[in-house]
């Protein structure tokens, strides 16, 4: 029998989970939702998605003993996805309510959409509830290979729902960047296996699930050169 | 430059999907799955389900066309139609709805839009406004689908609902809906300078021609719509109906077409509007 592609979501009492469910199974992937840290550590891969708040996020994972498996598993070389809330959870910390820590895997800080455009100063909608362009990083031809981002064409359109974004963080881990309210910011990080994304790859059509499709691709790449 | 969305609207009456005019006079047009999986593939950014029946019998007969969809189609599903608690809420998004929109529930009970927003994160909560304008020409609400008048206006509620958490609006002109009269920019242009938050609005689309318009006249971010693309879909698609019970099948049976449309797929409509310099995915 050939090895499955094992991947937990991990559950943490925010956001919707069945989405992320449905485009890890639809392709190929074996999900399961849990909060069981051993079922973590076992699996091939991890996604964090969520939908919410960064400190109430960050006070469910402290509660439920869920940072320090999270972090484990991020240096373990295995690959790991974090979508959305899951996305900001990876930085260093969030200014939502004040400063709130964060699991500061990637180092950056969640701000939020200021809501007057500085270039013209139109009113800004916030939350950003729309698709948008991921583009291709200067000085870069096309997404990186070795990325879920690969094959995606630049500019392509993908769903976003925030009212905060990343910023601060290192020039290259940045995957792609997007525009909204006169902000370029980065809606996408990578450094070794770990891949983040400020949008739903999940909710972003054909080409969305074309990001699970390269995810599951990586994974089963990692679990060949580990056996 | 903002992206507009384009949102096909999907009324449902029990296992069907329904188009009336006003709001009433429901025509059964076939299978709600059939359609949902042909404008996703046709390029719909998002999916907005009515029950449209739900707040007059008190029933959620949604949650199984929902989690039907959810498993293979993967843009937002918003949902609404009868949905009145938290815990109603709390299970369409648990069938797979993305968002939920709320009408009768939250003007019988404003403070719902403020519990919902705080429980599920204002992105997650859309109000419905169904307007009708009043002699001395003013825009009132109405609910149940244009059947009751709650006597509160048009733009002193789409604040409220913004200020109690209202993520989205959709405005839908009852007095347009179903007609292919074109959009009621007058009313659209009201609320859309009196809030901040991103509007979708509906009702009175007859061809290609008043989406521009309305995009180009108005500050909205999305436009939803049933009757130019449904009739454009069973052109080609009757569905087999002959096992199904409930409802008006007369049109359906009749192979007749509609006369105030100039029906159009999703597709065209995008290509249209991307030619008059409007922003689509």
């Amino acid at each position: 029998m050939s090895r499955t592609t094992k991947v937990s979501i991990i559950d943490y009492g925010i956001g919707n989970l069945f989405s992320v469910l449905k485009a890890c199974e639809y392709v190929g992937m074996n999900p399961e939702i849990t909060n069981n840290s051993k079922v973590i550590e076992s699996s091939d891969a991890v996604i964090l998605p969520g939908v919410g708040a960064f400190k109430d996020a960050m006070i469910n994972l402290e509660k439920l003993d869920l940072v320090k498996p999270i972090i484990d598993f991020a240096d373990s070389g295995k690959p790991m996805m974090g979508v959305c809330l899951g996305m900001q959870l990876l930085l260093t910390e969030s200014e939502e309510f004040g400063s709130t820590k964060g699991l500061g895997i990637f180092q950056g800080v969640c701000k939020k959409f200021p809501i007057i455009n500085p270039l013209n100063n139109e009113k800004v909608k916030v939350p950003q509830i729309t698709w948008n362009n991921i583009t291709v990083p200067d000085g870069i031809n096309c997404f990186k290979e070795n990325t879920p981002l690969n094959g995606i064409n630049n500019n392509e359109h993908m769903y976003f729902v925030h009212s905060f974004y990343a910023d601060s963080v290192k020039e290259e881990e940045v995957l792609s960047t997007t525009n909204y309210g006169g902000v370029e910011y980065c809606s996408s990080l990578n450094k070794n296996n770990i891949f983040a994304f400020q949008f739903h790859p999940e909710k972003s059509g054909q080409e969305g699930l074309k990001i699970y499709r390269n995810f599951k691709d990586i994974i089963n790449k990692t679990n060949e050169s580990r056996k | 430059m903002k992206t507009i969305r384009i949102i096909p609207r999907l009324d449902i009456k029990g296992p069907n999907l329904v188009k009336g005019i006003h709001l009433e006079g429901l025509r059964v047009l076939g299978k709600p799955s059939d359609f949902a999986k042909f404008y996703y593939e046709n390029g719909a950014d998002e999916l907005l389900f009515m029950d449209v029946v739900a707040s007059l019998y008190d029933r959620n007969s949604l949650h199984d066309i929902i989690s039907q969809t959810a498993e293979n189609i993967f843009i937002p599903i918003t949902v609404g139609g009868g949905l009145r608690t938290l815990d109603d809420i709390k299970q369409v998004l648990r069938a797979g709805a993305d968002k939920v929109s709320l009408n009768t529930a939250a003007i019988k009970n404003p403070k719902v839009i403020e519990q919902a927003a705080l429980r599920f994160g204002s992105s997650t909560i859309v109000v419905a406004i169904e307007a009708i304008k009043q002699e001395g020409g003013k825009y009132f609400c109405f609910t149940d689908n244009g059947r009751e008048y709650t006597g509160v206006e048009v733009v002193d509620w789409a604040k409220k609902v913004q200020d109690l958490g209202a993520g989205e609006i959709i405005i839908t002109s009852v007095d347009r809906e179903g007609t292919g009269r074109g959009f009621d920019e007058e009313l659209i242009n009201e609320i859309a300078s009196n809030v901040s938050v991103p509007l979708i609005v509906h009702g009175g689309a007859g061809k290609k021609e008043h989406f521009k318009e309305v995009i180009e006249n108005c500050n909205i971010d999305a436009v939803s719509t049933a009757g130019v693309l449904h009739y454009d879909f069973i052109k080609n698609n009757r569905g087999d109906m002959s096992g199904a019970s409930e409802g008006n099948f007369d049109f359906l049976l009749s192979g007749r077409s509609v006369k105030n449309l100039k029906t159009t797929t999703i597709k065209e409509l995008k290509a249209y509007l991307s030619e008059g310099n409007i922003n689509v995915r």
